[in-house]
């Protein structure tokens, strides 16, 4: 399980990891945690010829009040997520599925930035940043910019990030007294989710975002709208998989997928409060 | 005051806790100096003709030695085929390396060896095999049809039928069922599962003036170097192997695999040492796997449950090469009757090639799958009849005071106190209180079930009889300390603590005062290693031989020394050496005792093999799920088991065989198993895919202690290393039904995954 050769770049800011990426285009890679990039390489499924490692850029490590929002850092780690007060009280969807993300070496390495970047349609963190309405903040040579998370998921590993772009901050909007829940579906405590939700219910306005249920991280649009239109929660829960596109594999069929994501959305409505 | 029952803690632990294991891979000898590393190349085809094998551009990358396929070695470069009992020999001769075709992804079809492990693996990636692809036989029912033969010149996939060889009873004429009133038939599957040390197969070795030096991880240390000895011409004096802390095996070291035999060879054509640790990947596709039986069970009896005749059927899935996994439908038919006094059973046995990864001996070996045979055919009887599975089984199990036993079979079971066994679990369960759990949930309708399961086994250890061996030697230091040899060799089960404790109750010394050497066959002139859950009985027993021999000449020398008659001088622990029985004041110490016997040019040594039989350990498992009946999702609330293994000579180390067991037959039925996809390629290569278990699955295991000696042994011990593996799999299969059960669920095949679970119960509701 060794990786195929590679160089090494260690980039001290934004601005240099932008560089160095622009320099060596599509060869390069970023490494932040490196949780999702070294199994990749170690298994040779990726061979980055650079890897551009930012995982010293302190700058991008924060959580910050933005008014509206909590402003955080690209490059803060899980564990520092999950156990900020802040974080708890502003945004406790992410904090409660922050702490479900593999198991405390995991979080102690990977960051949220990582788990963004990367777009994988298993990963905990996205489906919170659909529910919640996030903001994602890159920057590359021409600038910054800031895209709407329903933007920013393009499909199988694939995001709006420019290949000499990096993500700089995840903006989630404060909602101290939200409803919220999280439900994980896996076989072992340390798994990937096989089927996952974030729900999060703010004024009455529902926010469902699916886990693994398609290629790439979604919005469990139907479920969203018959609650609009104001079905019960059992009944939007029975179309949350509507236009999903589930792949089958080891732990379950797409079926079976389908099923988990009606019984998990009704769970999670219910808890979050929505009868 | 014998130490014996008392939990001393394990000696290796501090060790382990503060400066860590040295295995194979850690290790640093001088000799090893200017290591190369090897790095096999594997095949990336269930089955195919090997058209052409081009290492050109691999060999040429920079720090590669050399490249090396099939034809570049000796044929004779390969392991020693299990020879019991015969199978068609092109099925038994495994190639070193791929010869001519390839027979399961992860055959090994080149190997590189380079000045690094990363300019080996590098390279590796550069060696490009044509293949012709052949039909492939992935799994035991494809291979049964024969449709695709492996081995064109057996003409059959079958390797060996036990009937033919006159070792299972077959079919008879008579119809065992004829007077039955309720009958039932069921196809199990006992799937493939992956051993998974968490320490892979790992060797380092050098030619050393014409000596072979190995370090390995192995659980067989002499049998290693017989293997290599054998394989390289030479006396066993000039081959040493030297496994030192191993992290593991569950039966995936036994002897001598492929891929580790030519490591020497390697090492001689290049003239210098090499060293080799194998993958994750390459531990969970290409060393070997466990289990993997279809089996057909038959029950017949009366409706008030008397179970009169038992029929069970075994197709054993071999893999690509007969090794120790095709003997296992033996083993299993062996242990058929399991803890039952039917009067009538008939077995058939018979083993299958297929275009995977051979089998071999994991955890248990032949008899888990005995027992979740015979289990699960025992809770469908007791459903067809409409009876308390615990009814039944109490009412058919061998009584206590029927033993030795003879099963059908022919099988002498020593001792047993099944229903003993049976009643303490369930009353340290509270079985009626969670029966009560159970009714208030199913009256409710809850969303989470309740189920019980139970399972009473009967396994044999240190078998097949009539048994085994082991050899130990015991020496006293000049200084009065002693030493303890042995041919059994601890890779986690705690040798150095309890040979060490057999010791110290028989010479009387204090266990820090006794040295622990295993391991080496330098040291240790003979060996057979830990497998079988054997070690504690056989060679346990030697050391208690060889101590008492010792102490019988300490006592003669004491008995001058004191100018007292031998019978009445003893080796008392509390006065620090001999004295005559009563008078304790006056005594001498093991150290005088050694002064004397080197004055009087005596030995205070003693080795030799200690004989035994093999034993039969018991008990019954009552484990406690809860079935989320929306998702399919089974969790684990409590986990109670008796299991008998004889005299215990230390509870912890005891406990900890058991909680490792019980872990790992909790997960086959739950979370593990291996996969092929239909074109034979492994599906579950990484700790990701593969479902290994883990503590946070689990509950705390509530261990009952039940202690019927075996009179097989001087220590009354019986094994205790696959007990829990072997009731824990039927007991939480049962437990998953037993929650189902009134919504019209009989049966589940393991591993019960969540979508298996859901898909029974959306199945039996469209039933009903
Ligand atoms: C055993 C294990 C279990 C896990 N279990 C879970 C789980 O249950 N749930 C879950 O959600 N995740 C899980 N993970 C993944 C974990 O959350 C990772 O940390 C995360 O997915 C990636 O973060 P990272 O910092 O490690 O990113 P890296 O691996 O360093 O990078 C991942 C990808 O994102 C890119 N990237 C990283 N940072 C940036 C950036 N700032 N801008 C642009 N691109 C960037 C990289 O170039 C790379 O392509 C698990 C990981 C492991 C090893």
């Amino acid at each position: 399980m060794i990786p195929a050769a590679f160089d090494y770049v260690r980039a001290d800011s934004a601005e240099a990891a932008i560089a160095a990426l622009a320099e060596h285009g599509d060869e390069a890679k970023l490494l932040a945690g490196g949780h999702s990039l070294i199994p990749l390489m170690r298994f040779r499924l990726a061979r980055p010829e650079v890897l551009v490692d930012v995982g010293r850029v302190d700058d991008l490590k924060y959580i910050r009040d933005g008014g509206d929002h909590l402003a955080i850092g690209a490059l803060t780690r899980h564990m520092d997520v999950e156990t900020s007060e802040l974080v708890q009280a502003e945004a406790p969807l992410l904090a409660a599925a922050t702490s479900h993300v593999g198991d405390p070496q995991v979080r102690h390495r990977g960051t949220i930035g990582g788990s963004v970047a990367h777009g994988d349609s298993a990963s905990d963190i996205p489906s919170v940043l659909i529910a919640t309405g996030a903001t994602l903040v890159a920057q590359g040579p021409s600038g910054v910019r800031e895209i709407a998370v329903d933007d920013f998921f393009e499909g199988f590993l694939e995001t709006a990030l420019a290949a000499e772009e990096i993500l700089t901050e995840i903006r989630v909007p404060k909602v101290g007294g939200a409803g919220w829940s999280f439900q994980k579906f896996n076989r072992r405590a340390q798994d990937w989710a096989i089927v996952g939700v974030s729900v999060q219910v703010l004024n009455g306005s529902v926010g469902i975002g699916l886990v693994n249920m398609d290629t790439k991280p979604i919005r469990a649009s139907a479920a969203e709208a018959a609650l609009v239109g104001g079905s019960s929660a059992a009944d939007a829960a029975e179309v949350a998989p509507d236009s999903c596109e589930p792949t089958g594999d080891l732990n379950a069929s797409p079926d079976f997928r389908r099923h988990l994501a009606k019984v998990l959305t009704r769970r999670a409505l219910e808890e979050a409060g929505v009868s | 005051m014998s130490i014996m029952g008392t939990r001393v803690l394990r000696k290796e632990d501090p060790k382990f806790l503060t400066e860590g294991a040295t295995y194979t891979a850690d290790i640093s000898h001088p000799k090893l100096k200017g290591a190369v590393h090897a790095h096999f190349v594997r095949s990336t085809m269930a089955h195919a003709k090997i058209l052409e094998i081009d290492t050109s551009e691999a060999a040429s990358q920079p720090g590669v030695l050399a490249v090396y396929t099939a034809q570049d070695i000796p044929e004779s470069v390969a392991p020693a085929p299990v020879m019991v009992p015969v199978f068609p020999p092109s099925m038994m001769h495994r190639p070193h390396l791929a010869t001519g075709s390839v027979r399961f992804v992860g055959e090994p079809v080149a190997v590189v060896v380079a000045e690094t492990p990363a300019q080996a693996a590098d390279a590796a990636d550069l060696v490009f095999a044509d293949y012709e692809p052949l039909p492939a036989a992935v799994g035991l029912a494809q291979a049964e049809t024969d449709n695709t033969v492996i081995y064109e010149d057996v003409g059959s996939n079958t390797a060996v039928d036990f009937k033919n060889m006159n070792m299972v009873t077959g079919i008879g004429e008579e119809d065992i069922f004829a007077d039955c009133e309720v009958v039932v038939e069921h196809d199990l599957i006992n799937h493939r599962t992956a051993p998974a040390p968490l320490e892979g197969r790992s060797m380092a070795c050098v030619w050393d003036d014409g000596r072979l030096i190995v370090w390995a991880s192995t659980q067989t240390p002499h049998g290693f170097r017989d293997n290599l000895a054998a394989v390289y011409g030479l006396e066993a004096e000039n081959c040493q192997v030297i496994a030192p802390d191993v992290g593991g095996g569950f039966g995936q070291k036994i002897g001598i695999t492929a891929d580790e035999i030519v490591l020497p060879w390697l090492s001689q054509s290049l003239n210098r040492p090499i060293r080799w640790t194998e993958t994750r990947t390459e531990n969970l596709t290409a060393c070997g796997h466990g289990r993997a039986q279809l089996q057909k069970v038959k029950i017949g009896g009366s409706q008030g449950g008397q179970i009169k005749a038992y029929r069970l059927q075994i197709t054993g899935d071999a893999g690509a090469y007969t090794g120790l996994g095709a003997f296992l439908p033996f083993y299993t038919h062996l242990m058929a009757p399991g803890v039952y006094n039917f009067p009538k059973v008939e077995t058939t046995a018979k083993s299958v090639v297929s275009n995977t990864t051979p089998t071999l001996a994991y955890r248990g070996a032949g008899r888990p799958e005995a027992t979740a045979a015979i289990e699960r055919a025992v809770d469908l009887f007791a459903a067809e009849c409409g009876l308390s599975p615990v009814e039944v089984r109490r009412m058919n199990l061998i009584s206590k005071d029927s033993f030795p036993y003879t099963t059908p079979h022919g099988t002498e079971y020593d001792t047993g106190d099944y229903e003993t066994a049976l009643n303490l679990a369930l009353e340290a369960a509270d079985y009626p209180a969670l029966l009560e759990e159970q009714a208030r949930r199913r009256a409710q309708g809850s969303v989470k079930q309740l189920g019980i399961g139970v399972s009473v086994y009967v396994e044999i250890t240190g078998g097949p009889a009539p048994g085994g061996q082991e050899f130990a030697k015991v020496e006293i230091t000049p200084e009065g300390k002693a030493k303890v040899y042995s041919g059994s060799f601890s890779h986690g089960q705690g040798h150095a603590t309890t040979f060490v404790s057999v010791a110290a109750d028989q010479l009387g010394m204090d266990i820090d005062d006794i040295e622990f050497i295993q391991g080496d066959t330098d040291l240790v002139a003979e060996g057979t290693g830990t497998f079988g859950s054997r070690s504690f009985q056989f060679a346990g027993s030697a050391v208690y031989d060889a101590s008492r021999s010792v102490v019988d000449v300490a006592r003669e020398i004491a008995a001058g020394l004191l100018e007292a008659n031998v019978d009445d001088v003893l080796v008392d622990a509390e006065a620090d050496g001999f004295h005559v029985a009563g008078t304790p004041a006056v005594a001498v110490s093991w150290a005088q005792v050694a002064g004397a016997a080197q004055e009087q040019g005596k030995k205070l040594m003693h080795e030799g093999q200690h004989h035994a039989n093999c034993t039969y350990p018991f008990g019954a498992h009552v484990i406690v799920v809860e079935v989320d009946t929306e998702t399919g999702q089974v969790t684990v609330p409590q986990v109670v088991t008796c299991d008998d293994s004889g005299t215990i000579f230390n509870p912890n180390i005891v406990e900890g065989q058991r909680h490792g067991g019980i872990a790992q037959g909790i997960a086959q039925a739950l979370t593990e198993e291996v996969v092929f996809d239909e074109d034979g390629n492994p599906i579950t290569s990484n700790f990701a895919d593969y479902g290994f278990i883990s503590a946070a699955e689990l509950p705390s295991f509530k261990l009952v202690p039940l202690e019927t000696p075996t009179p097989h042994n001087p220590l009354g011990a019986k094994g205790i290393g696959e007990s829990g593996a072997i009731g824990a799999t039927p007991a939480t299969q049962s437990a998953v039904v037993n929650a189902l059960s009134h919504l019209g669920v009989r049966h589940i095949d393991i591993p019960l995954t969540p979508e298996r679970v859901w898909q029974a119960i959306v199945d039996a509701t469209a039933q009903n």
